[in-house]
């Protein structure tokens, strides 16, 4: 991933409906007008086209759209996977464009958790193991891993099932330990990618209960998906079309209004 | 459904009075219905004059307990036993207005989907809120009440979406001056409240 220039403020308008004047110190990941561009040219595929959007401690963020909205791009920009060809982005305060490779690396080897629909568990490795390695690999002692790992096993329910391997695991139980994985150590920052997909709406929601959970005690979460059901769970949700963002739904407050209007 | 068969299912527990039958239906439907005393003895008097319920003398402290007749029970019965026609559940006036939307020059039907579809959103995730604080073995008739709402809620959705991606296809119908969209569009200003 090489370091982006700076570029000069774009002259249009962001069109994302978050403030990016807002405190950065505040949010956990601030995305400021960022645009990302494949190809160039007449083949030129605009995936986003100035979207702005702020997520604090403590609030789950759904982004909803269609297919080639935007949406996934999003997420990969938002943790660091892939840079905006313009724009800025920033988690935990740090602007990622300013952080040279390793730096970046250890930022989403500690700070940011993904969940995505493609488990990725190492067959090889026991469910404990998987969970262990991410922060292994970024240099935690294995003891040390394997207590944190332990841990986030716990989290997620499966305290008695960190020796088994992926393949000795259900489908809903290998999504768990995903999520662990996901949770592990001490993420402020956790993007899910349609976290739900094979799972029946049991399960499905079992993981949205997890991904919930976790933002409530503190982190900014993230979940892109297309289902209404799963959106439901977050505190607000932001629309994407063709890679801008057209609507928003405000923060909720008094949830009781809702059943004194729902009398018929 | 009509508050009808909700009084009489409450009254085959045994008897009550108007304030009791209110607090005992708004308590099985979790609050999501409330009703007005009015609404309850307005009710009580047409089940009386049907012959499903019956009247009992007052109380000391003037409150007149009602208890379901053998006809009561009969038309309960049957109610439970037959399924609900759709037909008998009012228009759906969000089908029909998108309907006229389109029908309409002037309107922007992107504008009024997408308005719907945040408030129905909206709504979906008050109902996941309240799903997700009430977790208690007790709460499940409510927690079945608050599913029948999210489901709609998301079908919905589910349909906006559709009507969407079908706009995406659709010609307006040739209209005269240029059209209004403000009149229907939500500005920025208000889509943030």
């Amino acid at each position: 991933m090489s370091v982006r220039r700076d570029t000069a403020p774009d002259a249009e308008q962001p069109t994302g409906l978050d403030d990016p004047a807002g405190p950065p110190t505040e949010a956990v990941l601030d995305l400021r007008d960022v645009h990302r561009t494949h190809g160039s040219g007449t083949a030129a595929a605009h995936a986003l086209r100035g979207v702005s959007l702020v997520v604090r401690p403590g609030e789950l963020v759904a982004v909803m759209g269609p297919s080639g909205s935007g949406k996934s791009t999003l997420l990969t920009i938002a943790g660091g996977l892939d840079s905006p060809t313009s724009g800025e982005v920033y988690v935990e305060g740090q602007p990622l464009h300013a952080l040279d490779r390793s730096a970046l690396a250890r930022l989403r080897r500690r700070r940011i958790g993904y969940i995505f629909q493609q488990l990725n568990l190492i067959g090889a490795l026991t469910a404990v193991e998987n969970v262990a390695l991410p922060l292994e690999l970024d240099g935690v002692g294995v003891r040390g891993a394997r207590r944190l790992a332990q841990d986030a096993l716990t989290e997620v329910g499966l305290t008695e099932l960190g020796d088994r391997f992926p393949d000795q695991l259900s489908g809903g139980q290998q999504q768990r330990v995903a999520i662990a994985r996901a949770l592990v150590g001490d993420r402020r920052l956790v993007l899910a990618d349609e976290p739900t997909g094979a799972l029946d709406s049991q399960t499905g929601e079992a993981v949205l209960r997890l991904l919930r959970r976790r933002v409530d005690a503190g982190a900014a979460g993230v979940l892109v998906t297309h289902e209404a059901r799963h959106a439901g769970w977050a505190d607000r949700v932001v629309f994407l079309r063709d890679g801008v963002t057209v609507d928003s739904t405000a923060p909720l407050v008094g949830v009781e209004a809702l059943l004194a209007g729902s009398g018929r | 459904m009509s508050i009808r068969y909700g009084l009489l299912a409450l009254l085959e527990r045994g008897q009550m009075y108007g304030y009791q039958l209110r607090a005992a239906f708004e308590e099985s439907t979790g609050s999501t219905w409330p009703l007005n005393i009015g609404q309850v003895y307005t009710t009580l008097s047409r089940l009386e004059r049907d012959g499903l319920v019956r009247s009992l003398p007052e109380s000391e402290a003037g409150q007149r307990p009602y208890e379901i007749t053998d006809a009561g029970r009969a038309d309960l019965a049957l109610w439970f036993a037959t399924p609900i026609s759709r037909t008998d559940r009012p228009r759906d006036e969000l089908a029909i207005k998108l309907a006229l939307a389109l029908t309409t020059p002037g309107v922007d039907v992107r504008a009024v989907v997408q308005n719907q579809r945040t408030a129905t959103m909206r709504t979906l995730q008050e109902l996941t809120r309240l799903k997700y604080t009430s977790d208690t073995p007790e709460d499940l008739p409510w927690r079945l009440v608050l599913d029948a709402m999210m489901f709609q809620a998301e079908a919905e959705v589910r349909w906006l979406d559709h009507c969407e991606t079908s706009l995406v296809r659709h010609r307006p119908p040739a209209s005269g001056p240029t059209p209004n969209s403000e009149a229907v569009g939500r500005s920025d200003e208000e889509a943030r409240r």
